[in-house]
């Protein structure tokens, strides 16, 4: 055990004991839901129908349902896959990055960003497996042996990268979960009494006893996939930016695209996982362990990313103006002054001014504050993938080819399904699943717990240890 | 040893913090007590030194599934994609593997990731059996909550001792859960 200066904020509040622990994260499973929970997946579960019965019209009748038309090809589709993959990165950047860095704030806050991760990742499936058109043949993007003679998929698209890089990341993520989850899921299994919770946390717990044996694979397991998580992550986004770097699209064909996705990606992950910390801490009474100070450092992780998206952005300006060439040049005129210039500002204002908000300190300790311009961040980001699509295929390089966009009802009805679903998810995740990694945080109960700090301080009053 | 059956006493040491329960082990082992296996609610750090859990080698597993993923993936662009079809894109057919490689890198990339990741859980959920379905392993309910369990299945001579070394190092209880016989043949060598 290590010890830890005593200047340093104690990360769990209140004066805990183990026993403490496990009776604050067992309390939501055993314990009656809040009504907010009812009325929040009430209204999450009527959207998750609408998105489902828009999702099947347009299998019924077609992609012709959405407002992409000949020119916009990719729109409302692409747009949320991006977004959505791109809210999964914080998840796997909290879980994989912060664990090597040694960062144990990630404790509180780990296991929700993971699940976000999943559900953010399924809702992006449901978008690159629908905007192929015919999704009963999507089978036709692996590597099957078929019956057509020698069709293989192109292994020179980044289209196929892409299905390589998604599955594998969706798959890894689950995994990389579920492990972290059982022994949680064994501490559930011996503490509840009502007999089908019983049958159901040991059937989830694998039969977990923890073991020294166990502990010692555990803990070697979770180093390693955080490892190969922490490239992997990167490697999705950079794969996702590659669907458009390596098109000949003016706008899209930039080599600045695989980093400035990337922190794109971590930018509006942290701030979802900010939204949902914000609501789980409230509803379920955690602010003993997602404190102020933890708040305050995901505001500065997105100070951090923001700043890079923003000098992104401005080093796009730049290298069209200083490339020569008109295309390119008109290309980011038409997105500031165009037709869908207002979704160009939206990005601009949410992305790159409000979170320098959070150099007051006072801003991002705030828990309001934080509420609101995660959220903002969020519709920003969203609006970053818009911007990048649509405003780009409007006009191309033929003026005779020049189109506008707008979504159908279909469009909208997809999206805030997915948004739907997303909440639906979350919200039986953080009912019935340790929302917090419990085994994990009572490895640092005593150099990081309250009472347990003042106890060390007091032993050795000049802290030097 | 040998050649009679022998009783094996089942004992629990239980705390309730780590450290006496470390410092127990410690003393158990420099009796020359043998500790079957701990179990405790989280991880503890240096345990394995202490108690004799030689190193996993999981991550060498993880290794030689990682460079299977890498060598399969090659395998399969070379093959779909040189052998079977030079799949011919601008009027540049892939007449070799090297004409493309760039292109095959991200795939490669992620097929070592994948097959590291899953080889390597997999292999941790069966050498751990943990499988849906297993039983419990912890032999108190309250080892996955807040207490500390050693473990020891010892001989007559030792169970003794092991139980006043506990009793002396902070034990919240010392719990005897009964002794089980082992035939001869299973009798092996546990002196050192």
């Amino acid at each position: 055990m290590h010890a830890e200066s005593e200047i340093r904020i104690p990360l769990i509040l209140g004066n805990k004991t183990y026993r403490n622990i496990s009776d604050d994260i067992i309390a939501p499973i055993e314990g009656k839901a809040a009504r907010g929970w009812y009325t929040l997946i009430t209204v999450c579960a009527v959207c998750f129908l609408w998105g489902i019965g828009c999702l099947a019209y347009t299998i019924g009748v077609g992609i012709g349902s959405w407002g992409s038309n000949n020119g916009v090809d990719w729109a409302w589709d692409i747009t949320n896959f991006v977004w959505w993959i791109g809210i999964g990165h914080a998840g796997t950047l909290i879980s994989a990055v912060l664990l090597l860095f040694r960062q144990k704030w990630r404790m509180a806050i780990n296991r929700s960003a993971e699940a976000m991760t999943i559900f953010a990742v399924l809702c992006a499936a449901i978008f690159v497996t629908l905007h192929t058109g015919r999704p009963w043949l999507d089978y036709m993007l692996f590597p099957l042996p078929n019956q057509f003679g020698s069709l293989w998929p192109n292994f020179n698209s980044p289209l196929l990268w892409d299905v390589f890089a998604v599955s594998t990341y969706a798959t890894v993520s689950i995994v990389f979960w579920y492990i972290g989850l059982i022994p949680d899921f064994g501490m559930i299994r011996d503490r509840v009494i009502k007999p089908w919770q019983k049958k159901m946390y040991s059937t989830l717990s694998f039969g977990w006893g923890g073991s020294a044996r166990h502990w010692s694979r555990f803990e070697e397991v979770s180093l390693v996939l955080a490892g190969l998580s922490t490239p992997l992550v990167f490697s999705v986004h950079s794969i996702v930016s590659f669907d458009f770097a390596t098109s000949v699209v003016p706008g899209w064909h930039t080599t600045i695209f695989p980093p400035y996705f990337v922190s794109g990606a971590v930018f509006s992950g942290f701030a979802m996982v900010l939204t949902l910390m914000l609501v789980v801490r409230k509803i379920y009474k955690l602010e003993h362990y997602v404190t102020i100070k933890h708040i305050e450092y995901m505001n500065i992780v997105i100070i951090v990313t923001g700043s890079i998206v923003g000098v992104a952005y401005l080093t796009e300006l730049f290298v069209a103006w200083y490339s020569g060439v008109e295309w390119e040049q008109y290309a980011f005129l038409n997105r500031a002054t165009g037709p869908l210039a207002w979704s160009y500002w939206i990005m601009m204002s949410c992305n790159v001014l409000s979170p320098q908000l959070f150099w007051f300190k006072k801003i991002r300790t705030s828990i309001l504050a934080t509420f609101i311009l995660s959220i903002v961040v969020n519709i920003g980001m969203w609006f970053e993938r818009f911007v990048i699509i649509v405003p780009t295929l409007c006009r191309t390089y033929l003026p005779s080819s020049w189109n506008t966009y707008t979504p159908s009802f279909i469009d909208i009805g997809i999206f805030v399904g997915t948004i739907g679903m997303f909440g639906t998810f979350f919200l039986l995740f953080s009912r019935y699943f340790p929302v917090i990694a419990q085994a994990e945080l009572k490895t640092i109960l005593k150099q990081s717990g309250e009472s347990q700090k003042k106890a060390a301080a007091e032993i050795t009053p000049h802290g030097h240890h | 040893m040998g050649a009679t059956a022998t009783n094996k006493h089942i004992i629990h040491g239980v705390f309730s913090d780590e450290v006496p329960m470390l410092e127990a082990c410690k003393k158990l082992r420099a009796s020359g007590i043998r500790i079957k296996d701990v179990y405790t609610p989280m991880p503890i750090h240096g345990i394995d030194g202490i108690i004799g859990v030689p190193r996993t080698r999981i991550a060498i597993c993880a290794f030689i599934y990682g460079i299977t993923g890498t060598s399969l993936a090659t395998l399969m662009m070379w093959y779909m994609m040189v052998h079977d079809w030079p799949n011919d894109i601008g009027g540049k057919p892939t007449w070799a593997y090297y004409f493309a490689v760039p292109a095959f890198i991200p795939i490669t990339f992620e097929a070592t990731v994948f097959c590291a990741a899953h080889g390597m859980a997999l292999t941790y959920f069966l050498r751990c059996w943990l499988v849906p379905g297993a039983k419990a392993k912890n032999p108190d309910p309250r080892t996955t909550d807040d207490k500390f369990l050693i473990y020891l299945e010892l001989n007559d001579e030792q169970s003794g001792k092991a139980q006043e070394i506990l009793r002396n190092n902070a034990a919240e209880e010392v719990n005897y859960k009964g002794a089980f016989i082992v035939p001869p043949a299973y009798v092996l060598d546990e002196t050192h």
